[in-house]
């Protein structure tokens, strides 16, 4: 199948202005799939980290949201073991208008700010509402152990 | 809605689909009516309504549409809205018509706003083409293409518009509320948007999902849970009322459910027991049997142990406790006795001994109840088999002793109610378990084991020969007609002692 100009468009510009602290490559034998690296947002726990995602557009994009996923160890109450996001704009509020690029400004922005009452992993969301100071300071520990800078 | 009207209809309606439970009722009737002569005589001469029984209605497709249609009617009369408008009001309100109408006339700007209505009656949507215009979903752009915008200006070309309505109503059964696909837009997209663009093919589909949004929406109304069943139940019965009244209701294709939790029918137990208990077997009927029969606890940390060999030496697994397995005591106290423990009367031991027992006897407590009412799931399904079997009997009884038909229904009849008695019977042994014990409980049991004489009495009759059957009519219809009396007393004390709050639930059980 033809790529469509929609995705076209969008990885050129991708590449042509780059988003500050994120980059998606797509791969050259499978252009519907990018390895993105987001840098983890300053004053946040994950900063100085580099986060690996793999994300991947499905046929009926960008009727269906892209399906995205950490690769990257992250210790966050919005995102589980399996590396997968409780995101709304990945799931009811997706618009086919929105973009790669807004989607990984907003995984971005929900580094900078958790949430942990709509928990995706149970047990950090829990963790987070106890004892913040305890929590924040794993995510930190998370991040320099296996979100280090290559 | 006018409930009021809706549930005075009821009784009317109830007998085209309560065939079965005619016969029923006008038996019991007539062994009561001597008690209430007299005083029945203004209400219904129908069979008159059960003290477990509930109000209800069923509608059919066509008539849910009608319902659905005539509110609108009404609703767009009194905000002088037209019905396309109010239709989608009305969904965005829920179908609460009195809030909807309250709120529009104290805040009608804000009202058409939250549902997506545009206020100006000019400039409706139509497909256009546009200059300079590319979309944002396909970014193809040029004059012919043509394109479609809502109220709010978000423009995208109409294949795009169609694909996404498309994906929404067929993949993601939308209907009532498919927002506009501009990024992060509220607005919903009104019917005659829908009508304008959304494709021959999927019409169907659309109205069949605005029919049952409508359904899921009305706290009145519930789908008939039976697979490719398309009626729905109208009852009054409230969310709050469920401790006190089991809502069983009967569609008019014969499925029988409680109109609370959509789960078979389960009276007499009300809902959130018939929860507890499902949970409750969930988590422990697999290993429940084998544990009570081949481990103990351990009396410091509690967790079970398997007995594997001959020796009394037991180590806790988990805490390294030391104990004695006869005797449940510390084994350090036991010196090089502990071949023959003698120790059965030491402190330590008869304290262990005491809670093991305790939570041994809430274990067989349980499973009391437990074996009782898997007993009954099993019988009602060989039950099944029984009914199957029971057609080819008649047929078999027909040729063989010159009834007809009709003379050979009373088969049918005896396991049909066999099966209705022993779902009631499945469900009276979960209700007991949660039931505090008192009089009520002992008067329960009563007719717990009543029914369950009756019901076994019949049951036995079923393994009669084919040419014994024909001569077993007479009896075999009167203890039909006694298992059904048999249920009805129970269910309705039950009902009645529900109600009134008299029963009372173990807490915490
Ligand atoms: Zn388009
Ligand atoms: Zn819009
Ligand atoms: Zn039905
Ligand atoms: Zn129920």
């Amino acid at each position: 199948m033809a790529l469509p100009k929609r995705i076209i468009k969008e990885t050129e510009r991708l590449m042509a202005e780059p988003v500050p602290g994120i980059s998606a490559v797509p791969h050259e034998d499978n252009l519907r799939y990018f390895d993105v690296k987001i840098h983890g947002p300053s004053q946040s726990p994950y900063e100085g980290g580099v986060f690996k995602l793999e994300l991947f557009l499905p046929d009926d994009y960008p009727m269906t949201p892209p399906k995205i996923r950490f690769l990257t160890k992250i210790y966050h109450p919005n995102i589980d073991k399996l590396g997968r996001i409780c995101l709304d704009v990945l799931k009811s509020n997706w618009s086919p208008a929105l973009q790669i690029r807004t989607i990984l400004l907003s995984i971005q922005a929900l580094l900078g700010a958790p949430n942990p009452d709509d928990p995706l992993a149970n047990d950090v969301a829990q963790d987070w509402k106890t004892d913040e100071k305890a929590a924040i300071q794993t995510a930190r520990d998370w991040t320099s152990k296996y979100a280090a800078p290559e | 809605m006018d409930s009021d009207d809706e549930i005075n209809s009821v009784q009317s309606s109830e007998d085209d689909f309560m065939d079965d439970e005619d016969s029923l009722g006008e038996d019991f009737d007539a062994v009561e009516e001597p008690d209430d002569f007299g005083f029945s005589q203004d209400k219904d001469i129908k069979p008159r309504k059960q003290a477990y029984e509930v109000d209800f209605k069923v509608w059919g497709p066509g008539q849910i549409q009608d319902q659905q249609d005539k509110q609108v009617e009404e609703v767009s009369a009194v905000i002088g809205q037209p019905t396309e408008s109010t239709a989608i009001l009305l969904r965005h309100a829920r179908w609460n018509k009195e809030r909807l109408i309250e709120s529009y006339m104290d805040k009608r700007d804000e009202v058409l706003e939250s549902s997506g209505l545009s206020e100006d009656k000019e400039g409706s949507a139509s497909i256009t083409k546009a200059d300079d215009f590319m979309c944002d979903i396909c970014c193809e752009d040029g004059k012919d293409l043509d394109t479609f915008a809502m109220k709010c200006g978000h423009r995208f070309c109409v294949n795009c518009y169609r694909t996404y309505l498309a994906s929404k109503i067929r993949d993601e059964g939308e209907a009532a509320r498919i927002k506009c696909p501009g990024e992060g837009c509220e607005r919903i997209v009104d019917s005659k948007s829908l009508k304008l663009l959304v494709t021959e093919d999927l019409k169907d589909r659309y109205h069949e999902l605005l029919t049952r949004t409508y359904v899921d929406d009305m706290n009145n109304l519930k789908w008939c849970p039976a697979p490719d069943c398309t009626y729905a139940v109208e009852c009054g019965v409230k969310q709050k009322d469920l401790t006190k009244i089991v809502p069983t209701v009967t569609c008019s294709c014969g499925h029988h459910f409680c109109f609370g939790c959509s789960l078979n029918d389960h009276q007499p137990a009300p809902c959130m027991l018939v929860k507890k208990w499902m949970k409750k077997c969930e988590d422990d009927s697999e290993t429940a049997n084998w544990i009570s029969a081949n481990t103990k606890e351990c009396p410091k940390c509690h967790s079970t142990i398997e007995k594997n060999g001959g020796c009394n030496h037991m180590t806790c697994r988990k805490c390294r406790h030391e104990f004695c397995w006869m005797c449940m005591g510390v084994w350090s106290e036991h010196g090089t006795s502990w071949y023959n423990c003698n120790r059965y009367e030491e402190k330590s031991g008869s304290d262990a001994r005491d809670a093991q027992a305790k939570s041994r006897q809430s274990l067989e407590r349980y499973l009391h109840y437990y074996n009782r009412y898997a007993n009954h799931e099993q019988s009602a399904k060989l039950d099944k088999d029984i009914y199957l079997k029971t057609e080819k009997k008649m047929t078999q009884l027909q040729s063989s002793s010159n009834m007809s038909w009709i003379e050979v229904q009373f088969l049918q009849e005896a396991s049909q109610a066999l099966q209705q008695c022993r779902q009631t019977l499945k469900w009276t042994y979960a209700f007991a378990y949660y039931l505090a014990r008192n009089n009520l409980t002992e008067i329960f049991e009563d007719n717990q084991k009543d029914l369950e004489m009756a019901v076994e009495n019949l049951s036995e009759m079923f393994e009669k020969s084919t040419d014994q059957l024909a001569g077993l009519k007479v009896e075999m219809l009167d203890k039909t007609s006694y298992c059904k009396r048999r249920r009805i007393i129970l269910l309705n004390d039950t009902a009645e002692n529900l109600k009134s709050g008299m029963i009372l639930i173990i807490p915490n059980s």
